[in-house]
């Protein structure tokens, strides 16, 4: 293999958010996590909410993820986003009022509202950044 | 001298007409800035979407997807894209001339045209004309992606049901401050873009099926087209403004030029009669 490096980029509808070069990737699939390691088997796969790791030399850094697809080819993983934030880029407050909010609402309406799944996402992704900022 | 009077009230009310356009140029150009900004911002989401659709769809069999699936175009559905204000020049008006003549060639060959409209402008020019919408939406200059969804989402359920065989998009491509250009693209069915002679696809894994994911993708992928023709259209707003009230402004600039000349003049005129009327006098007297 020409390089042992994998160059991620992350990018979601409204920025790209991310254009590293890192030597290994784990990311949150919806059918469970998985790792890339460079030379990793071209690989199409749904993200969900969670947390997306990247390691550079024996620096770990934790992206807050919600929502897409992760493309892996051999020395490249693109994962494109409805959300994305970088540990150190979430702002814990507004997290925290986000969840409080959903909170407050799913205590108010009952759990066959069809407003039900939609606070429960938010309050999914709300936990999420909450605790990818904590790392 | 109510004349001079008249003057000097011309030229103030072109010069505070002038402070509002310059005004406006102003901060359209530091708008102009924000959207093109996120129009290049945008752009590594939407260019990947499309080669991942891309590389998806060569190995899915056509027909899999109702989305891919060509039918014979008999019902049309137009989205029109404008912005809710106007003062930005030609904008909005080439837009809608060239949704006027999509409709009307379309509607000619027996073909059935549905609207849709984002934007304050386009809805009140075919509300006025009696249209019906299928999705009305205002274009606050603000786009977030989840109301490209939204609409994305209405668009695609009225395809599936069979309600619109295919579905254009008039909207205004932001090229550079200066050019904007109309375009009618097609949205529906989606065409993916196709891999070059020199590329070939990539055998992938898949998780979960590539049928899964394909259902995901492509609604994700109008929604993206959507999202990015908003922003385009924004920027181009912004832009147009721009030129607009730039323009504007020169022209008060010349217009205060000329008043003030025509001032001076009726000015002078009427300080030599004044003159003329002291010295008959006085010629009088003697």
């Amino acid at each position: 293999m020409e390089s042992d490096k994998i160059r991620l980029k992350i990018a979601s509808p409204y920025r790209e958010v991310l254009d590293v070069e890192v030597d290994e990737v784990v990311a949150p699939g919806e059918g469970g996590q998985f790792g890339v390691l460079p030379g990793h088997t071209p690989f199409l796969a749904t993200i969900g909410v969670g947390q997306l790791a990247y390691r550079q030399g024996n620096q770990l850094k934790y992206v807050a993820v919600a929502h897409g697809y992760a493309e892996v080819e051999y020395h490249q993983v693109i994962v494109l986003l409805d959300a994305a934030e970088l540990s150190d880029e979430i702002d814990v407050d507004r997290a925290e009022r986000a969840r409080q909010r959903a909170e407050g609402r799913l205590a108010e309406i009952s759990p066959e509202d069809k407003d039900y799944v939609v606070e429960l996402a938010a309050l999914d992704r709300a936990m999420n950044r909450i605790s990818v900022a904590k790392i | 001298m109510a004349n001079l009077k008249d003057i000097r009230k011309r030229i103030n009310s072109v010069k505070s007409t002038q402070q509002i356009t310059k005004a406006m140029q102003m901060v359209a150009a530091s708008k102009l800035k924000k959207a093109q900004d996120s129009v290049v911002q945008a752009r590594p989401y939407a260019s990947k979407m499309s080669d991942v659709l891309a590389s998806l769809a060569v190995r899915v069999k056509p027909g899999k997807h109702p989305l891919l699936e060509r039918r014979e175009e008999k019902k049309v559905e137009l989205l029109v894209i404008t912005s809710d204000r106007g003062l930005c020049g030609g904008y909005n008006g080439n837009v809608i001339k060239a949704a006027d003549s999509f409709l009307k060639t379309r509607g000619a060959g027996g073909e059935t045209a549905l609207l849709s409209v984002i934007g304050r402008k386009a809805r009140d020019y075919y509300r006025r004309r009696n249209w019906e919408f299928q999705t009305e939406e205002l274009n606050p200059g603000t786009t977030s992606f989840a109301q490209a969804e939204v609409v994305a989402q209405a668009i695609i359920d009225r395809y599936v049901a069979g309600e619109t065989d295919a579905v254009y998009v008039a909207y205004t491509d932001f090229q550079s401050a200066m050019t904007q250009t109309v375009q009618i693209k097609r949205l529906l069915p989606v065409e993916p873009k196709a891999l070059a002679e020199d590329e070939f696809p990539v055998e992938y894994l898949y998780e979960p099926s590539e049928e899964a994911l394909l259902t995901d993708i492509i609604p994700r992928y109008v929604a993206t087209q959507i999202f990015r023709m908003l922003l385009e259209s924004i920027a181009s707003e912004h832009g147009s403004r721009m030129t607009a009230m730039d323009s504007a402004t020169k022209n008060a600039n010349e217009m205060t030029d000329k008043l003030t000349l025509l001032y001076n003049r009726a000015r002078q005129a009427a300080i030599t009669t004044e003159l003329m009327e002291i010295v008959s006098g006085a010629e009088a007297l003697n």
